[in-house]
């Protein structure tokens, strides 16, 4: 067990450039008069 | 030991991030999206390296020794060498400085597959809210309703534009939707026959103030499973200086119960806003910078789903944020993360929409690339039939994209279209270097051109809360995380 660095989520992003990409997510917009959805606050549908 | 000679040349600044939040010390890996709890020594190392890397460029075995002088406290070599062999496995395992993804150059075809459009039923509204971007409703224009034809017109465009995709999305906007709900009903019933004629699905969403939200309009969204964005602002000072009517009475007193009666049918609403949602959403102002106390608010309300948004304002609006502001809104979303965690641990929890961090299951990088796809994979329609990138471009003639009575309405305006595709973070040179860049994928082009009248260049103030709100949104999911194992 580590003693100085606690994971706490182990992810790998950077991957998904090769398994992305489908696009039959939500469109996502981030202003106040919308959705208000940044991609950040959504999940893959996959 | 930390292998720096692997480490030549990496940028640390845009590539780690490494933060206090509360009593917490987070080290965020932007590439991977891993994220690790330090202990003070870490955090001092690795911030260090960060200053120096950001002041030479690079990071080398001396600008870690030079770090470590600065820090000063570091006597137990111990210590240190204990750090960097945790760094190391990081490092090795991809989870802390973790190289950039390959720049991948969207592949797009051709013409455009628009798979989502918002239409704008009424450019008319029955309140007259202060920051209203459609200037109160009518887009700038005439006030008028869209009728039924260019509404089928529009559902057969993104039918037809979304080519091989099966999912589209309709969203009924405005001005108010309701004040035009005849055609919205048809439309749904005509969207719904037309989609199954071509094996595809349309999901339906409507935003709308409230007011005129009846028994019987409920029960429509409900049966025809329409998610629905409502429009609260909090407190009833707040919401009814901001959202008056015509006459310039306040609105609060009369939309409160209809959201609250029709929020309670959806007790089960997805935070991701998956599936047949909900969510009650609201905009702060200068006037209220302790926001928080609005979502606190609507929370008491009995309201699950909440999303308060800062405002875009020029800056001879009365209620565009100022100088000084900034830090009362800091706080107030710090005050915000603290408080939902206590209630959530008391049992009486609530959604912000803006700290759902989905950690591990979030977008691919193709979708963080591409952002809200305004003006090619999302379009606003006008109840004339006019096309434009977004609602925010809605009646902006440099921005029109085409017309549902265009000859092939399919053809937009390429040179357009090109532009927003193109306007990604990798064509915005403050978002490269940007360490929130994959969850914010660039910023809203419409705010972007609105105060740098670019779409390549961003919107500062939008960039510093849109930082400062992950940074608390990780935080409250680790600090989640944590009370899960807690309870274990
Ligand atoms: S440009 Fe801005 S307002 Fe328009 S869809 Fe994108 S995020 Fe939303
Ligand atoms: S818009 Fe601002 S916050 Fe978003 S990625 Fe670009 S620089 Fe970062």
């Amino acid at each position: 067990m580590a003693k100085h660095i606690q994971t706490i989520v182990k992810a790998n992003l950077s991957a998904t450039v090769k398994t992305g990409g489908c696009g039959n997510c939500q469109t996502s917009c981030q202003s106040a008069c919308k959705t208000s959805c940044t991609v950040g606050n959504q999940v893959c549908v996959k | 030991m930390l292998n720096f000679k692997e480490l030549e040349g990496y940028n640390f600044k845009k590539n780690v991030h490494c933060f206090q939040q509360g009593d917490l010390l987070i080290g965020y890996d932007v590439n991977s999206g891993s994220i690790h709890l330090l202990d003070e020594e870490t955090f001092l190392i690795l911030k260090t390296l960060e200053d120096v890397n950001s002041t030479e460029g690079h990071l080398s075995q001396e600008a870690l020794e030079k770090a470590l002088r600065l820090a000063g406290n570091f006597t137990h070599n111990e210590t240190v060498s204990e750090i960097l062999v945790e760094l190391e496995e990081l490092r090795q395992e991809g989870t802390l400085f973790s190289g950039e993804p390959e720049q991948i150059a969207a592949v797009y075809p051709e013409k455009p597959i628009v798979k989502a459009i918002c239409l704008h039923v009424a450019h008319d509204c029955n309140l007259r809210c202060e920051y209203c971007f459609a200037g109160t409703g009518a887009f700038g224009g005439s006030r008028t309703l869209m009728d039924l034809e260019t509404g089928k017109r529009g559902i057969d465009f993104v039918l037809a534009a979304s080519r091989h995709r099966d999912h589209c999305e309709v969203d009924f906007f405005g001005g108010e939707p309701l004040i035009n709900f005849g055609v919205v009903k048809a439309l749904v019933d005509y969207g719904k026959k037309a989609a199954r004629a071509q094996n595809k699905t349309i999901k339906f969403t409507l935003t709308t103030n409230g007011v005129l939200l009846n028994e019987e309009i409920q029960n429509f969204l409900e049966e025809e499973e329409i998610s629905v964005v409502l429009s609260l602002d909090g407190r009833p000072e707040i919401h009814d200086r901001m959202r008056p009517h015509a006459d310039g009475r306040g609105s609060y007193g009369e939309v409160v119960p209809r959201i609250q009666q029709f929020t309670s049918l959806r007790p089960k609403t997805s935070p991701y806003a998956i599936g047949t949602y909900y969510y009650v959403r609201g905009t702060y102002t200068h006037f209220n910078c302790d926001f928080d106390r609005d979502v606190l608010h609507m929370a008491d309300l009995g309201i699950q789903q909440i999303s308060v948004e800062p405002v875009v304002a020029g800056p001879q609006d009365p209620y565009a944020f100022q100088e000084g502001d900034l830090a009362k809104i800091y706080e107030a979303y710090d005050r915000l993360g603290e408080a939902i965690l206590e209630r959530r641990a008391q049992g009486r929890g609530f959604n912000f929409f803006h700290f759902n961090v989905a950690l591990d299951n979030g977008p691919c990088l193709h979708k963080r690339l591409s952002g809200c796809g305004a003006g090619h994979e999302y379009v606003a329609i006008s109840p004339e039939g006019d096309l434009y990138p977004c609602h925010q471009f809605v009646g902006q003639e440099a921005f029109r994209l085409g017309s549902l009575y265009d000859q092939d309405p399919l053809e937009l305006k390429a040179d357009l279209v090109r532009e927003f595709r193109t306007a990604n973070i990798y064509a915005k040179p403050t978002c490269q270097d940007c360490w929130a860049r994959f969850a914010c994928s660039g910023g809203c082009h419409a705010a972007n051109t609105a105060f740098t009248q670019k779409l390549t260049e961003v919107y500062e103030l939008g960039c510093k809360l849109q930082r400062k709100r992950l940074e608390v949104a990780l935080y409250v999911k680790i600090k989640e995380i944590q009370q899960n194992c807690d309870e274990l």
